[in-house]
């Protein structure tokens, strides 16, 4: 860490480490309710705890995107953050807007919209939130050094914003509704939040390999293409079944299919990196982390989406927990380990801990993973045989529901692995390791 | 920047393609694109053989060989531009691809044609599985002969040698990508 105003991504890292955690205890809590039906039924009914569950995985993915950037941004334009007051005063803001939506929805208050429930003036407030972000970080990119990683990183971060403004538009025509409800979520997950990726890992490979930047910058410029070019066509693949023409289930299977490209480069280029860099940096799970993620995502995103992405393939598994298995390993791999790549690398520079909990982040990184690679292993069988009673058979959804238990309690138990890791994961970045005790310990005794 | 990019950074088996190295990106992915629509073009025929003969059937191969015949000289024109660039003939260049410009555009007014007569029969594009693919594979080729007459011009204007290189791949490309689209879709009949 070179400037003063880096320290500031401490907050977003806090409130997102808070939020994981709560997201992750709902997921735990729905996949209950799941084999024991009627747990919690009255006071916690199952569509609010996923719009928890989901909503807080949106909001600490994107404040962990906010506080990777705050911590990336003046290390790469080599100047201090243009307002550190602002960052500060947008953090409690984003903060207070998630916690009322989250208060709200326990209370029955919401709009409804899958994934956009947030009333409408939470909404707005996330647009105020994202502007003056984006004038702080732009400002800041503006009058400092203009790197290949920050221009990706700020395109990314607009899109972002650009996109999640559709969210506002709410039409009437059913089919209207779902095709713009796409440009949110699938436009970010499969298109500017990819570039948001690629700038981090970029960034991560300089800081921790040594590798040349124009060897690095060249990798993103191919990633950053292959994820356009791929990504936006690619949200075809959500229009099969919605009322579209049916020409956008060829568009939408061609791009989509290539949609594997991108994380493929991007395992490649991590690993590349890595071992032309050598491993000597002392950040041995941030190295971890940033291979995991590409490795995860590559998987997740790229072979568990392909799998069903087939326009006749999806005739068949649309909705089923194909899906779910699907979005689990995704999310997980992709930004998951993403955001927990930079915490690890940035937290014990901003806290000044050099020699930190290590070996408790990695047996974190292991069981978390673990769990999520069983849980969608689980779902994916679940899904296998769902497809096949339900949509070859015939069967009804609840009659195939009742074969799925086993795949269930399965899914549960991998949901408690990933519950006990997460918490590994945020007290091995929260709290500092017995070894660093002893050294500053030593630093005091030293300094008497 | 560019100039840049291909001195500092080895790009492996790419450095040694003529232009800038991110064009070729661009242009092994749109092949792989079209290349999974014609798979996918051929699987149809397979699978719908009825549909897809009176489909062909209703193709005008003489505008489809007509066309070729325009991508092709074009491409041409394209090759003797960078030839006289090199050459440091700026004005011949810009000519030879001021023609290049030329016969693309005369491509999409008989593609136009084609398309017109076409939707007056009353095949648009969700009459049949074989129209929904003929207006994607030919209305996307189309749509990049539109994006390489920009690119034409782009570097007809900041004409230095690699730029000339750089569009002209994508040029070649685009007619290239005709020379599979024409049998394929217009000639194959019945096979």
């Amino acid at each position: 860490m070179k400037y003063e105003s880096q320290k500031v991504a401490m907050y977003y890292f806090a409130g997102a480490l808070a939020l994981f955690v709560a997201q992750v205890l709902f997921g735990v809590l729905m996949g209950t309710v799941v084999v024991v039906p009627n747990f919690l039924s009255e006071l916690l009914p199952f569509n609010i705890m996923r719009m928890v569950h989901t909503n807080a995985l949106i909001v600490w993915l994107l404040m962990g995107f906010f506080g990777c950037a705050y911590y990336l941004i003046p290390e790469e334009a080599e100047r201090e953050l243009h307002s550190t007051k602002l960052a500060i005063i947008q953090f409690w803001l984003f903060l207070f807007g998630a916690a009322a939506a989250v208060v709200g929805y326990l209370f029955r208050i919401h709009e409804g919209r899958e994934f956009l429930e947030q009333p409408l003036w939470i909404k707005l407030a996330i647009v105020v939130v994202a502007l003056m972000f984006l004038y702080n970080v732009s400002m800041t990119v503006l009058k400092g050094r203009k790197t290949a990683i920050t221009s990706v990183l700020l395109l990314g971060l607009w899109g972002i914003a650009v996109f999640f403004l559709f969210s506002l538009y709410n039409p009437s025509n059913l089919v209207l509704d779902k095709m713009f409800w796409w440009w949110v979520v699938h436009l970010w997950v499969e298109g500017v939040w990819e570039l948001v990726m690629a700038s981090v890992l970029a960034f991560l490979m300089i800081k921790m390999t040594g590798v040349d930047r124009e060897v690095v910058e060249k990798w993103l410029y191919l990633i950053i293409a292959l994820t356009l070019f791929t990504g936006i066509l690619g949200t075809g693949h959500h229009y099969y079944w919605i009322g579209t023409p049916g020409y956008w289930q060829w568009i939408g299977s061609i791009f989509s299919a290539l949609e594997v490209f991108p994380f493929f480069a991007m395992v490649i280029f991590t690993f590349y990196m890595v071992w032309k860099g050598g491993r000597t940096h002392p950040n041995k799970a941030a190295l971890l982390w940033s291979l995991g993620c590409s490795a995860f995502a590559f998987f997740g995103a790229g072979v568990w989406g392909f799998m069903h992405t087939l326009a006749p393939i999806n005739y068949y598994t649309h909705g089923t927990q194909v899906t779910a298995a699907h979005g689990h390993l995704a999310f997980y791999g992709a930004y998951v380990m993403l955001n927990i790549a930079m915490f690890t690398y940035a937290m014990p520079n901003i806290l000044k801990r050099e020699p930190y909990n290590q070996v408790l982040n990695m047996w974190g990184f292991w069981i978390t993973s673990g769990g999520v690679a069983f849980m969608t292993f689980a779902l994916t069988f679940a899904g296998v045989v769902q497809t096949h009673l339900q949509r070859v058979m015939g069967m009804n959804f609840m009659e195939v529901q009742e074969q799925l238990g086993l795949f269930y309690w399965l899914r549960l138990g991998a949901g408690v692995a990933v519950l006990v890791g997460t918490i590994l994961i945020v007290w091995s970045l929260a709290v500092p390791g017995s070894r660093q005790k002893a050294a500053s310990q030593a630093g005091l005794a030293a300094a008497e | 920047m560019n100039a840049k990019l291909k001195d500092n950074a080895e790009w492996g088996a790419l450095s040694a393609l003529p232009g800038n190295p991110m064009i070729w990106i661009l242009i092994i992915s749109e092949l792989v694109v079209f290349g999974l629509a014609l798979i996918g073009f051929m699987a149809m025929r397979f699978l719908k053989p009825e549909i897809f003969a009176t489909g062909q059937a209703a193709l005008d191969y003489w505008l489809g060989g007509l066309n070729t015949m325009f991508l092709i000289t074009s491409g041409w024109c394209a090759a003797r531009a960078v030839h006289a660039r090199s050459r440091d003939q700026r004005q011949k260049a810009r000519l030879w691809l001021g023609g290049a410009g030329m016969f693309g555009a005369a491509f999409l007014v008989v593609k136009l044609v084609e398309w017109s007569e076409k939707l007056s029969q009353g095949h648009d594009i969700a009459f049949d599985a074989f129209f929904t693919l003929f207006y994607l594979i030919t209305g996307f080729h189309a749509a990049h002969v539109v994006m390489g007459l920009a690119i034409l011009a782009i570097v007809g204007w900041w004409d230095s040698l690699e730029n000339l290189k750089t569009g002209t791949a994508f040029w070649h490309m685009v007619d290239l990508i005709w020379l599979i689209i024409f049998p394929v879709i217009y000639l194959a009949r019945g096979l």
